[in-house]
């Protein structure tokens, strides 16, 4: 069984309204019946665009928002159920690293008072020496200079502080991490820092990360299993290298087809899909499958009418689209025209031409 | 010779790790700014010397308070006497020292402000670390409680201040005590409004997340992370209040439900109204309370004003 596993979870947040009884008027379907599993020692990477519910999912884990429907299995215990000073006392095992290194850290608390404050609440290294000694410990291991202890949060740089976020989640000795934009906030050179950090830590200390991002490199170099969100539910799944090298719903081919290649050659010549329009207002979902108004492989049957479930294809790799087979064989049709295949070249003559008629 | 130069550099090493382990907290930084700022110097030094003024008044003045000077003043033929060598700021209506007065009524000025500051303070910032730490933490029946506990500060607000002050005054009787208990009574939904409202900002941040998810208890949360974070305004909203509470407890006696005792304990705001009668013939005799009074309110507020910029995390340069 898998360290962690969460099956449909839904959060929806009621909409109210009114002067002085509160009325439902509606929900925001935030998560929608996520299915996933982490297994001890791995690294999950979850992607997908600002507003796709991947946030809400990874605090729904540790319960900071409320679960309205489902299971978070975490070593046999469902953590849905679990009263609130049970949850508590878990919490200890699943620590979160948040995308704002400085936000996330109180301006007026030192870094010794930062650090202590997870041990006192679970009652880890009694004495304040022992505590002070773990500190200074995991502070090594973070990369960050012992006299750190008595200073505070903004008297750090991005990068430190990111440590200092993931020190504080370390000294509870968790079993899972979850990283909600780990590296988001930060520099790119800082970023690689970060993120090699994090690996090394994982082997170290055998951590087992759940990785939130919307940066595709970031969550490959990191991820073991990607899964790719779209509007609060998962629309594929599957090993890192499987889904980079064959992205098999039209979402992720989406995804993948807007990072640019580093070699110029490939770069003007290849194939970028374009979507178009917004994401859909997750507070009231397109029926059917949540992508079909943007999708370019949209059918007429099906798509618009029943929502696709994430279904096993082979070799681990699961896929929520009807006609995902249909498409990887290329017996079905781009019914809309927001591919955009004309290469560089191409557009600069025609920039070129105009002038001349 | 070399021993030499690795010894200063281990001096220098030694020197520069004191200086960057000490560590600046916000509160020190804010502090420095403070005495940087011009602004602070000068509300400052006004405080200064109205303490001073407050602790030695009653033994530096010249006259007693009670002290008349009878035959020189006569008030229905409006003959005042003027400031003069023997009286510096002339004599009031009733032929006394209004130097020695004022000097004697420094003290119960401060203490007008500074105790009905102190009631509205930590009255409302009960009721609004009360409310703010129901509305971030206590879930949905927290949110409840707040909402009444706010209508309820929403009501007091909504009443004229004066008018608020004048009925518990009228309630509780003429007194000293009652002044301050009126005004400080309507500092009280100021405070609550600011403290709470400051606490749900706080409560919605990052680092309030971080503090639950470590597993951390809910109150330890509002003690240690949501309340020193909050209380920045509040700081700044007691050294301007202070201010507005002289200015209000003479608003306060000018209506006749200030001090009943005058003759022996003067204060500024009652000189100020005792004046008010007599200012087509003796402007002066009003001039110098008020001038105290704005004085006085013009070094709380600027101290005051400085310590916002310097609290802003925003300035921070």
């Amino acid at each position: 069984m898998s360290l962690l596993e969460l099956d449909d979870v839904k959060v929806h947040f009621p909409v109210k309204k009114g002067l002085i009884f509160d009325r439902t008027v509606g929900h925001v379907y935030a998560v929608d019946g996520v299915s996933l599993s982490v297994e001890e020692g791995q690294t999950y990477g979850l992607v997908g665009e600002s507003g796709c519910g991947k946030t809400t999912l990874g605090r729904s884990v540790l319960r900071l928002v409320d679960i309205t429907d489902g299971s978070v299995n975490f070593d046999g215990t469902d953590l849905a159920k679990l009263p609130a000073e049970e949850m508590r006392t878990f919490r200890r095992r699943l620590q979160m690293v948040f995308q704002d290194p400085l936000g996330s850290l109180n301006p007026r608390q030192n870094i010794e008072s930062i650090l202590s404050e997870g041990m006192a609440a679970h009652g880890i290294g009694g004495t304040r020496e022992e505590r002070r000694e773990k500190i200074r410990d995991i502070l090594a291991k973070v990369g960050l200079p012992a006299n750190a202890l008595a200073r505070y949060p903004h008297e750090f740089s991005g990068g430190q502080r990111q440590r200092i976020g993931i020190a504080r989640a370390l000294v509870l000795e968790p079993d899972v991490i979850i990283c909600d934009e780990p590296v988001s906030a930060l520099d790119v050179s800082i970023q690689a820092q970060v993120i090699n950090l994090l690996e090394e830590l994982q082997e170290s200390l055998g951590l087992t990360y759940l990785v939130i991002a919307h940066d595709l490199a970031v969550v490959r170099h990191i991820s073991d299993v990607i899964g790719v969100m779209y509007l609060g539910s998962l629309v594929e799944e599957a090993p890192s290298d499987a889904l980079y090298a064959e992205p098999r719903h039209p979402y992720t081919k989406a995804l993948m087809s807007a990072v640019p290649v580093p070699d110029p050659e490939v770069e003007d010549r290849r194939e970028r899909i374009l979507l178009t329009g917004d994401l859909p207002s997750p507070a009231n979902p397109p029926a059917g499958c949540r992508f079909h108004t943007r999708c370019p492989w949209a059918q007429d049957t099906l798509c618009a009418t029943e929502r696709p479930a994430l279904k096993d294809v082979g070799g681990g790799h699961k896929v929520a689209c009807h006609f995902a087979a249909e498409i990887a064989a290329g017996t079905v049709e781009r019914t809309a025209a927001s591919v955009v295949p004309a290469t560089r070249e191409e557009m600069a003559d025609r920039v070129v031409e105009t002038p001349a008629e | 010779m070399s021993t030499k130069t690795d010894k200063i550099d281990r001096l220098a090493e030694l020197t520069a790790q004191q200086e960057s382990s000490s560590g600046a907290s916000l509160w020190r930084e804010a502090l420095k700014r403070l005495r940087a700022s011009k602004m602070a110097l000068v509300g400052a030094w006004i405080i200064a010397v109205f303490l001073l003024l407050a602790i030695i008044g009653p033994w530096v003045a010249p006259y007693a308070p009670g002290q008349q000077w009878r035959g020189e003043v006569f008030v229905n033929r409006a003959e005042f006497v003027g400031a003069r060598a023997e009286n510096w700021f002339g004599l009031d209506h009733l032929g006394r020292d209004i130097f020695s007065r004022m000097l004697v009524g420094a003290r119960q000025t401060l203490l007008l402000g500074v105790v009905s500051t102190l009631i509205g303070l930590s009255v409302g910032a009960l009721i609004g670390s009360f409310s703010g730490a129901c509305a971030t933490l206590g879930g949905r029946v927290g949110q409840r409680i707040d909402s009444v506990v706010m209508r309820c500060i929403d009501i007091m607000l909504a009443l004229p201040s004066l008018l608020l002050a004048v009925s518990v005054a009228a309630v509780l009787g003429q007194s000293m005590t009652t002044v301050m208990i009126a005004i400080g009574v309507v500092q009280i939904p100021v405070f609550a409004r600011l403290l709470r409202g400051a606490m749900l900002v706080q409560g919605g941040s990052d680092y309030v997340l971080a503090a639950h998810s470590l597993g951390i208890r809910k109150r330890r949360i509002v003690l240690t992370q949501i309340m020193p974070n909050s209380l920045s305004p509040v700081i700044v909203q007691a050294t301007l209040s202070l201010a507005t509470a002289i200015i209000e407890a003479a608003a306060l006696s000018f209506l006749g439900l200030g001090n009943p005792d005058s003759a022996k304990n003067p204060e500024w705001g009652v000189m100020l109204t005792q004046a008010q009668n007599y200012a087509d013939s003796a402007p002066m005799m009003a001039v110098y309370p008020a001038l105290a009074i704005i004085i006085t309110a013009l070094g709380f507020t600027l101290l005051g004003e400085a310590m916002r910029e310097a609290l802003d995390p925003k300035l921070r340069g």
